[in-house]
């Protein structure tokens, strides 16, 4: 199977590769399955009510990666999907999943990525989403990924969420259960310009003694973007929680950023740190008194701001 | 090489009025030399280092690179021209990394000249290699970083605006010792030293006292110094007894 220069491209700006790699993988163009492949340790294959991908990596897989990602190519077509995965007893696995939308046409184009995650005791889990947008059309490019992930005992997780750009509208919802001695860091990096709107609702339950959970979330917002950030962190045992978030506001953008704690058990600790500012004019002024132009200097605090 | 001609820079002040911050300035720098400039808190040296970078703009006179007026060049404009200051308070960035920030200072230096940069400090480059430009360097690390990324320009004109705060007096003899080695004698570049310290100004080729916004004394180290010594190791005695602050 190969594909479209363009269409290659997509796959490769929101995954990183360069190439189609040999194990368990599956793309999904347009909302067809163009390839499919398992690996010895990790199965991919339908879910039961044919809906999505059921992904199961078997007990012990140390070291493996499964690509899940999607792209939309047709003009105005809306995809829905539901995924489940996973990661059995003593795994260390990433999974990279992600979607692009090319869009010429001036009808809307979307994705909804319904994902329920477990990953189970012992195991290690990195999970890779980035979101992307492009296109000269007037439709736009919407993407809303529903994330439910548990945490069973003695088990971690990391959640990389990304919009690199060019997204229209999202509404990210993320809902997280911490158990017994788990841990949990989400970083969510978000950037939206021209008229652009992102809503991004994230809650960690830390249901289990010795929990740990970390929000990590940095925002950008240019042009007359808006952006609305809340997120949750509910304490039910003794179990840490920390919560931050920032964000760099230009232009005429919006942001609205709402950290909640709450604690339901007197042995736990949440903590949260919340800042919105413009780029300081020093940072500015630093950065041109190495030689980079006003522009260059905004793009390299954005961009190391992101990273 | 680089000439400050008549300089004056004013700001508004809260009535409105304008305030000049320093005055009909008359400055030259050669290559091959080091310049120390010196003075009270509040007197202008910091100003004429911003105004020389344009990061403030001189109301009136001239700013001559090489005999062009550079008065009116941005900040960029004049860090390509080979121009580059080290901040007195240098700003933190999340997510620049320390190697960021000099390949950005230096593009293309690759990891063997990133790792002599921070050596060159006294930092130990293992230690930095991923680490944020950020919150969690202390000031002395942040003054270190500065002004390894002024030195790796490799600019004609390095200002380095009181290098030594901040620092501890070991590496303030480094510091010093790494300024000398690159621009005393150096046939294209010279270095301007905005300092209060009495380990620095000595051997600095030239003084000038600032004051009041107007140039108060200026000279050869030579004839400077024993001018000035008496205050600043009086002033130092009494830091040393907790008598005044370390700002002066």
């Amino acid at each position: 199977m190969s594909f479209k220069a363009e269409d290659m491209k997509l796959i490769s700006t929101i995954t990183d590769l360069t190439d189609i790699p040999s194990g368990a993988i599956n793309i999904r163009v347009d909302g067809q399955a163009v390839i499919r492949n398992s690996s010895p340790n990790i199965s991919v294959g339908p879910n039961d009510d044919g809906t999505g991908l059921k992904v199961e990596i078997k007990a012990g897989t140390r070291d493996e990666a499964v690509h899940v990602p999607v792209i939309v190519t047709k003009a105005g077509f809306k995809d829905k999907v539901y995924n489940t995965f996973i990661v059995n007893e003593d795994a260390d696995v990433t999974i990279i999943a992600g979607c692009g939308i090319h869009n010429d046409s001036h009808a809307d184009s979307g994705h909804d990525g319904i994902h329920t995650i477990i990953v189970k005791k012992g195991s290690h889990m990195k999970y890779v989403e980035k979101h992307y947008g492009e296109g000269s059309g007037r439709g736009k490019k919407i993407l809303n990924p529903t994330t439910d992930i548990t945490v069973e005992d003695g088990a971690s997780a990391e959640m990389e969420l990304v919009q690199i750009a060019g997204v229209d509208d999202t509404l990210r919802s993320t809902i997280a259960r911490i158990h017994e001695n788990d841990s949990l860091k989400i970083t969510e990096r978000l950037m939206t310009h021209d008229d652009q709107r992102a809503e991004s609702l994230i809650d960690v339950y830390l249901k289990g003694t010795g929990g740990n959970a970390q929000i990590l979330s940095r925002a950008v917002a240019r042009d007359k973007s808006s952006q609305v950030f809340k997120a949750a962190l509910i304490g039910q045992a003794d179990a840490l929680g920390h919560l931050e978030c920032d964000a760099i506001i230009m232009d005429q953008a919006k942001i609205q950023s709402v950290p909640q704690l709450v604690a339901e058990d007197a042995q736990a600790v949440l903590t949260h740190e919340a800042a919105i500012g413009k780029i300081a004019g020093e940072q500015l002024v630093k950065l041109m008194s190495l030689g980079l132009s006003e522009e260059e200097a905004v793009n390299t605090i954005i961009e190391g701001f992101l990273k | 090489m680089l000439k400050l001609e008549n300089v004056s820079m004013a700001i508004g002040d809260n009535t409105g009025e304008a305030r000049e911050i320093i005055t009909g300035i008359n400055l030259e720098f050669k290559p091959g030399k080091l310049y120390a400039i010196t003075g009270p808190n509040g007197g202008g040296k910091t100003t004429i280092a911003k105004v020389i970078m344009g990061i403030y703009k001189n109301n009136s006179g001239h700013v001559l690179l090489d005999g062009e007026d550079i008065s009116n060049l941005s900040v960029s404009e004049r860090a390509k021209k080979g121009i580059a200051y080290a901040f007195q308070q240098p700003p933190r960035f999340k997510g620049l990394t320390v190697p960021d920030m000099l390949n950005i200072a230096r593009p293309g230096l690759d990891q063997v000249g990133i790792r002599k940069s921070l050596r060159d400090v006294g930092l130990c480059p293992e230690d930095y290699q991923d680490r944020d430009v950020g919150p969690g360097l202390s000031g002395g690390e942040m003054k270190r970083i500065e002004i390894a990324q002024v030195l790796a320009r490799d600019a004609r004109v390095s200002i380095f605006d009181e290098p030594e705060a901040g620092v501890d007096l070991w590496t303030i003899q480094r510091l010093i010792g790494l300024i000398i080695a690159k621009y005393q004698n150096s046939p294209k570049s010279t270095a301007i030293i905005i300092t209060h310290n009495e380990r620095v100004l000595p051997i600095c080729d030239e003084i000038i006292v600032v004051d009041g916004g107007r140039i108060d004394k200026q000279g050869s180290g030579a004839e400077i110094w024993p001018l000035i010594k008496d205050d600043i190791e009086c002033k130092v005695k009494l830091q040393c007894r907790g008598e005044i602050g370390y700002e002066f």
